[in-house]
């Protein structure tokens, strides 16, 4: 039995060709300005001496985690054990990548999240969309990254955006459809608005389960960003690429022990946001 | 029998004009997406399964009418499934009715602009929730202002109004605690300070003490009842238990399918049940809690004034064939008990009626519950005179009454248990 070949691969490498043909310009656009908001945040990171970082991730570890000091010594030693394995400007490449692209992954999808919630609509075509992007294999997203904007860490952050973003997005419509209809009633019967439901009820109340979306998405972000050294994102993720490269055993493992110190980090951080 | 006891009581009520707060006219609603053919069906007169079964729409209510007055407790009562909460709901219309017209003070909400509902909803109608619906994030006196924040008035002007609120339901001093870190029935006040923070006009009670242990709740109705002497707000209030309707409701609306079974006081609802379903939904209630001295006393006659003097009580007392007499004063306040050996020897001896009457004897109010009178009975052998507020005597319990009264509900009793068997 002959069935006929359909031409996917081909409709899509036309529609990608396409795109970049036509937006080119805005593609150069949108490529300057996520570069430049990457170069920000990474000069920020970088004018700060490292032991005074070291000092103020750790204060804010305390403060974050209700003055667990556990917690803020943990996260000064991973620091300094980065620091001592000489990873620095790498490590704050890497930071500076994974919090641009997850606010950026953050400002999309908690209100696309929101929408989702109060559209039934906007739900059943969003799901489809989030259960792809969920799935696909996350080297895929690197090759259009790489046709729309080149080599460099802008493709690296849009590929790590559309990677992290889906739990962002499906967390927020969960919390916010699990919020009781007795609390929405409230709201309305008081006279709301949606607006005043949405912030003083609906988001509070969701809170705790948003915030579960906002670790996963930076959690994604920072294996995508690792991911996204093969077309040429730079830090930590371009030296285990190294270390694969030369067989380098050392620089791999010391790259990927600071990758390992940055995730528990992050981790814990952002866990520690979730009100109780 | 209960009938003929309440039309013999001999009382006069003074009807008053009372102000409707609340009119609802041929209210509808139909929940699915058709309701317009749901809507023809019922015009048809098809029963409500076979409209389900024709177009898939369940009809949640139909054709309610009633009004709530001004200043009183209507008690929305029935099963679950009867269309109670939804009813409610279409008060301030968290639910949308689909036809019909609900008028509060002189305006028609099924009509309202959605701007106009809100300001309704803030200002005018406020809600109490059966699981207490607070905010977990807030504390008990951002919760309390929660209806004054979307007003929008400045935090110090919130929250003093809050703070007269936690007074006035007894929470003082847990102002500043989580919702989690009180218990059930502290909770619940918490919801009630909220509805009464904005100070409406009318407040919707969904059920408000289910969630309550029964110790709790019986607590919360004493205080809700309490609050209403003095607040005098419009409470519409939905309940399952006929205990709980028949104790906070001024009037009852009882529910049986989305449509209203009977409305009326619960002495009329107990006593004069309209339909079978109706007599089967009371058939628990220990009438005795209910029935009052009112319902049951007889006219007090005769009665002896002071000035008539001795030998008009005397003889009254013969033409009558009684052994004894009420003597009230010139405004007919009742001053004593004269009994006739009393009477005779006092004529001999040459007293006044003043000198003999008896001052020690069984008197009470005439909403004393029938059980009440049954243990003042036991203590004595006179019978229990009854007055008004202003000790005005306005009838008289004797021990046949009460014993009439006790019959007629045991055979209420008895008659219902049979119906239900069968």
């Amino acid at each position: 039995m002959i069935v006929p070949q359909l031409p996917i691969g081909s409709v899509v490498e036309s529609a990608v060709y396409w795109i970049s043909d036509t937006f080119g310009f805005a593609l150069d656009a949108f490529s300057a300005l996520f570069g430049f908001i990457i170069d920000i945040f990474k000069d920020v990171l970088m004018a700060v001496p490292p032991l005074l970082f070291v000092v103020i991730i750790a204060a804010i570890a305390y403060l974050v985690g209700r003055k667990d000091w556990k917690l803020a010594l943990g996260t000064a030693l991973g620091f300094i054990v980065i620091l001592s394995m000489d990873l620095w400007e790498y490590s704050m490449e890497t930071i500076a990548l994974v919090i641009s692209s997850a606010a950026l992954a953050l400002i999309i999808g908690i209100p696309l999240g929101i929408l989702a919630a109060k559209s039934e609509t906007l739900y059943r075509i969003l799901r489809p969309i989030l259960d792809l992007m969920q799935t696909m294999p996350s080297f895929v997203y690197l090759i259009p990254a790489v046709i729309f904007f080149g080599l460099g860490n802008v493709p690296g952050m849009i590929a790590t955006v559309v990677f992290s973003m889906p739990p962002a997005i499906r967390l927020t419509t969960l919390g916010i459809t699990q919020v009781p209809t007795e609390l929405v009633e409230v709201a309305d019967a008081f006279g709301s608005t949606s607006w005043q439901k949405l912030i003083k009820v609906e988001i509070p109340v969701a809170l705790k389960t948003i915030m579960a979306g906002v670790n996963q998405c930076i959690m994604l972000a920072l294996s995508m960003v690792v991911i996204a050294s093969m077309i040429g994102a730079r830090g930590l993720g371009y030296q285990v690429l190294i270390g694969i490269q030369r067989v380098d055993i050392g620089v791999g493992f010391e790259a990927g022990l600071g990758i390992v110190i940055i995730a528990i980090v992050l981790d814990r951080l952002t866990q520690h946001l979730t009100p109780k | 029998m209960l009938n003929n006891l309440l039309k013999n009581k001999g009382v006069i009520f003074i009807s008053e004009e009372r102000t409707k707060k609340i009119v609802v006219n041929n209210l509808t609603k139909i929940f699915g997406k058709k309701p317009k053919k749901a809507l023809s069906y019922i015009e048809e007169g098809l029963s409500k399964d076979e409209i389900f079964n024709k177009t898939g729409q369940t009809v949640g209510l139909y054709d309610v009418s009633f009004e709530v007055y001004e200043g009183e407790i209507f008690v929305l009562m029935g099963l679950s499934g009867s269309g109670k909460s939804t009813l409610l709901r279409c008060l301030n219309r968290l639910i949308e009715p689909t036809s019909g017209s609900i008028q509060v003070g002189e305006e028609d909400i099924t009509k309202a602009s959605s701007e106009r509902l809100r300001l309704i909803r803030e200002k005018q109608i406020s809600m109490v929730f059966q699981n207490f619906a607070l905010l977990p994030h807030r504390t008990i006196i951002d919760n309390v202002a929660y209806g004054l924040e979307i007003q929008d008035l400045p935090k110090d002007e919130r929250h003093q109004k809050a703070e007269v609120a936690i007074e006035t339901v007894g929470l003082k001093g847990h102002e500043f605690s989580k919702p989690s870190q009180l218990s059930g029935g502290m909770q619940q006040r918490v919801g009630l300070a909220r509805a009464l923070a904005t100070d409406p006009e009318i407040l919707l009670m969904d059920e408000a003490f289910s969630a309550l242990d029964p110790l709790i709740r019986s607590e919360m109705q004493d205080e809700l009842l309490e609050l209403e002497e003095k607040m005098q707000k419009t409470i519409v209030f939905v309940s399952h238990d006929l205990d709980e309707a028949l104790k906070l409701g001024d009037r009852i609306a009882l529910m049986k399918d989305g449509e209203i079974a009977q409305i009326g006081t619960a002495e009329e609802i107990l006593t004069n049940p309209a339909n079978d379903y109706v007599s089967k939904f009371v058939a628990g209630v220990d009438k005795t809690k209910i029935l009052t001295a009112e319902n049951i006393m007889k006219r007090p006659d005769p009665v002896v004034s002071f000035k008539s003097g001795l030998q008009v009580a005397l003889k009254l007392m013969e033409k009558h064939g009684i052994s004894s007499i009420y003597v009230v004063d010139k405004a007919k306040r009742l001053q004593g008990f004269l009994k006739a050996d009393d009477a005779v020897r006092a004529q001999k001896a040459g007293k006044t009626m003043e000198d003999v009457i008896i001052k020690e004897f069984p008197k009470t109010t005439m909403d004393t519950p029938l059980q009440d009178l049954i243990s003042i009975r036991a203590e004595t052998d006179q019978p229990i005179a009854i007055v008004n507020e202003n000790d005005k005597l306005v009838g008289v319990v004797v021990r046949g009454s009460i014993l009439a009264a006790l019959k007629t509900t045991e055979e209420d009793d008895e008659e219902q248990v049979e119906e239900v068997t069968q």
